[in-house]
């Protein structure tokens, strides 16, 4: 009783303070981070997530601003139904504004409906499908780090010109893995590449020797992984074992994060072909960052979708500041028309269909001679400018998008 | 090149051999879970958990002592199953008394503890380990290409499964074994000591499950959670052969790794679920399962 009066009492006088939060509703600007905080991706989302979360509002400053802004998190498990449970509490119930993260293309594009429905605001940085911001896109929903076409555009396009024009793709049974095989593989074709076969495994699968058999049996000249996180990770180690690349064959990892080559090491992850929209050794606004953020994330250095957590909610927060406002769809509608820029991505727009755009880089991972301290991984090859990094606005089939 | 059912044969006998490399980790964890239910009455959810432990037993011992493989696979499954013994020591032996799902629960919250204390320090994405250099490589056999690895998982764990079903079926010391679980006061009155010898036994099985991670390490992501994975299908294999039966649990381990092992071939995307669907036919048909024998 005394707690429920003290909340009313600081409710009240959070009004009172500051006539300008009259329109953010319950005097709280309430973010949900949701994400799968203790399996297969939990380090290249999960805890991180949280903490780039609540960094993006210390370095707003909400509390010198008189905001008041509060982080909160939960697991989803990977599985759409306690994820859907979970937004629909968060939104009908613990009153949250924002939802952020949501890897698992499967959990994020039912977590994108409930968003649309209930008119809140919804910053995907881990799930990958580009449907998100194609067949499926919301006027409620942004699309930050990366997708599916990014990362198919980048990994593809420079592997088919470099003579890897045969395919047998590896692909997570699931949305994420089949938007990414399907995107790769238009790719590969319209490049001329042909693709031998695929195979699809459950998600979180320990041993892909079966599945490791039959590329090698292709005789496919890259086996394509449409996978992530561990699964990759598994797929790559257990490669070496079979002998694919010394027998000629190539992976080529569509989707790969800094925790996954911290997991397998240099010495099997090297010479790795990917694409991503972040490294923390960019320049010394990203390294500043990467250093705060190792200090309070178990030493962990952020991956793209940490740095898309931080960046969107950055982004929000202006965009909160700028209406004077919370509601959902009018806060994800100023986001749209604001320019983004943030130290993390740099200057960059949103577009009508929600996808964030700014450069792509095409990745390959060091030698372990090459690497100089710790966490010293990439090579940045190529970068792809904001323009081409991301499906033509036009190609998506958004409803949003006028024709 | 011949076929079956659209599947050429020589990759057909690829799978096969693949299938009998998982079911020997199925086998030796199942074992491990036989052995304790057989003798001490207790469903062990925290084997998962020891296999883990096994295997980061191995990447400590590298990382911190510089000890390899091979004094890894001799010292690791000491180490978890001390442990093991330290935790039937302390709690299990009070629940013997008691409904086995007392047991299973603490089991099952003590393995719980283990894993997020590990996820806390050591992060979800696993940690590296090699491979020993002598076992490196791999040979061609025609129809695929055998990593020297895989090919000794198989003999190790096919000569560990036949060694403990031999001491427990067939010598002296198995048969007090055995004699202690029909009845441990006849037992103890011919001045056997019982008590140790279940503690002795659960830190056998619990040791089991510590190889098993060793074996597991150089394979797979040592991680966290790779127990939790594997756990409920080498659960699912237990119910199968038959609660308790050692032999059972050998050659269900074995033949349900090859059942998987096929099934990824024809239908890949039910390979998760069909250890399931058998246990649930087994189920159906003989609840004793296929080499148990009712009590």
């Amino acid at each position: 009783m005394m707690r429920k009066t003290l909340i009313a009492l600081a409710a009240v006088l959070a009004f009172a303070a500051d006539p300008a939060q009259a329109q953010i509703s319950d005097g709280v600007v309430k973010i949900g981070v949701m994400n799968d905080q203790s399996g297969l991706y939990a380090d290249l989302a999960g805890p991180g997530s949280v903490v780039a979360a609540r960094m993006a509002v210390e370095d707003f400053g909400a509390a010198a601003k008189g905001m008041k802004v509060e982080v909160i998190a939960a697991d989803h498990q990977n599985k759409a139904d306690v994820g859907s449970a979970i937004a629909r509490q968060w939104y009908d119930v613990d009153k949250v504004d924002l939802m952020v993260d949501v890897p698992n293309s499967g959990v994020a594009l039912a977590v994108s409906q409930i968003t649309r429905d209930k008119a809140k605001a919804f910053i995907v940085s881990s799930a990958a499908t580009s449907d998100l911001t194609g067949k499926a896109c919301s006027p409620n929903t942004i699309h930050w780090t990366y997708d599916t076409w990014a990362l198919a555009n980048g990994t593809g396009n420079a592997i088919v010109k470099t003579g890897g024009d045969s395919w047998f793709f590896i692909t997570a049974d699931y949305a994420f893995g089949h938007a990414l095989e399907r995107d790769t593989e238009a790719v590969v074709v319209k490049n001329g590449g042909k693709v031998l076969g695929k195979v699809r495994h459950p998600l979180s699968t320990q041993d892909f020797s079966s599945f490791l058999l039959q590329a090698q049996a292709s005789k496919a000249k890259v086996i394509g992984l449409a996978n992530a996180g561990a699964d990759t990770t598994n797929a790559i180690k257990q490669g070496a074992e079979f002998g694919i690349v010394k027998g000629g064959q190539n992976f080529a990892g569509l989707l790969v994060f800094l925790t996954d080559v911290h997991a397998l090491g240099l010495e099997k992850a090297q010479g790795l072909l990917f694409t991503e929209t972040f490294y923390w050794d960019m320049n010394d606004k990203t390294r500043a960052f990467a250093k705060r953020f190792a200090e309070r994330n178990r030493g962990i250095h952020p991956t793209m979708i940490h740095a898309g957590a931080y960046a969107g909610v950055l982004h929000y927060l202006k965009a909160v500041e700028a209406l004077k406002s919370d509601d959902g769809t009018k806060v994800i509608a100023k986001m749209k028309e604001m320019p983004t820029d943030d130290p993390l991505f740099g200057k960059g727009t949103i577009r009508a269909d929600g996808r964030k755009v700014h450069p792509a880089y095409l990745i390959e991972v060091k030698k372990p001679a090459e690497s100089k301290y710790a966490w010293d991984y990439y090579k940045i090859r190529a970068t792809i400018p904001a323009e081409q990094a991301f499906r033509p606005i036009d190609q998506g089939d958004c409803p949003l998008v006028k024709k | 090149m011949s076929t079956v059912f659209g599947v050429p044969t020589q990759a057909l006998f690829g799978q096969l051999l693949i299938g009998l490399i998982n079911g020997s980790f199925y086998a030796m964890l199942s074992l491990g879970l036989s052995v304790i239910f057989g003798l001490l009455n207790i469903i062990n959810f925290a084997h998962g958990a020891q296999y883990m432990m096994g295997a980061f037993a191995a990447y400590f011992l590298l990382q911190w002592s510089g000890l390899g493989y091979w004094w890894a696979l001799l010292v690791a499954p000491i180490v978890v199953g001390l442990f093991g013994i330290v935790l039937e020591r302390t709690m299990l032996k009070r629940l013997y008394h008691l409904d086995h799902l007392y047991g299973l629960l603490l089991t099952f919250g003590f393995a719980l503890v283990i894993q997020g204390m590990f996820r806390h320090q050591f992060g979800s994405s696993g940690l590296p380990y090699a491979m020993p250099a002598q076992l490196a490589g791999g040979r061609n056999l025609g129809f695929m290409f055998l990593p020297n690895y895989r090919a000794w998982v198989i003999v190790f764990s096919l000569g560990l499964c036949l060694g403990t079903w031999y001491v427990i079926e067939r010598t002296k010391l198995g048969s007090y074994l055995r004699a202690a679980t029909e009845n441990p006061s006849l037992v103890q009155a011919f001045g056997v000591n019982v008590p140790r010898m279940v503690t002795l036994t659960y830190g056998f099985g619990v040791a089991l499950a510590g190889v098993a991670g060793v074996l597991a390490a150089p394979i797979y992501q040592v991680s966290p959670l790779m127990g939790a994975d594997l756990i409920i299908v080498v659960f699912a294999v237990v119910v199968i052969g038959g609660m308790g039966s050692i032999m059972g649990s050998i050659v269900t381990g074995f033949a349900l790794g090859v059942v998987e092992g096929l099934t990824k071939v024809f239908y890949p995307e039910a390979s998760n679920t069909v250890i399931f669907v058998i246990m649930a036919v087994v189920l159906l048909v003989s609840p004793t399962g296929l080499f148990g024998r009712e009590k």
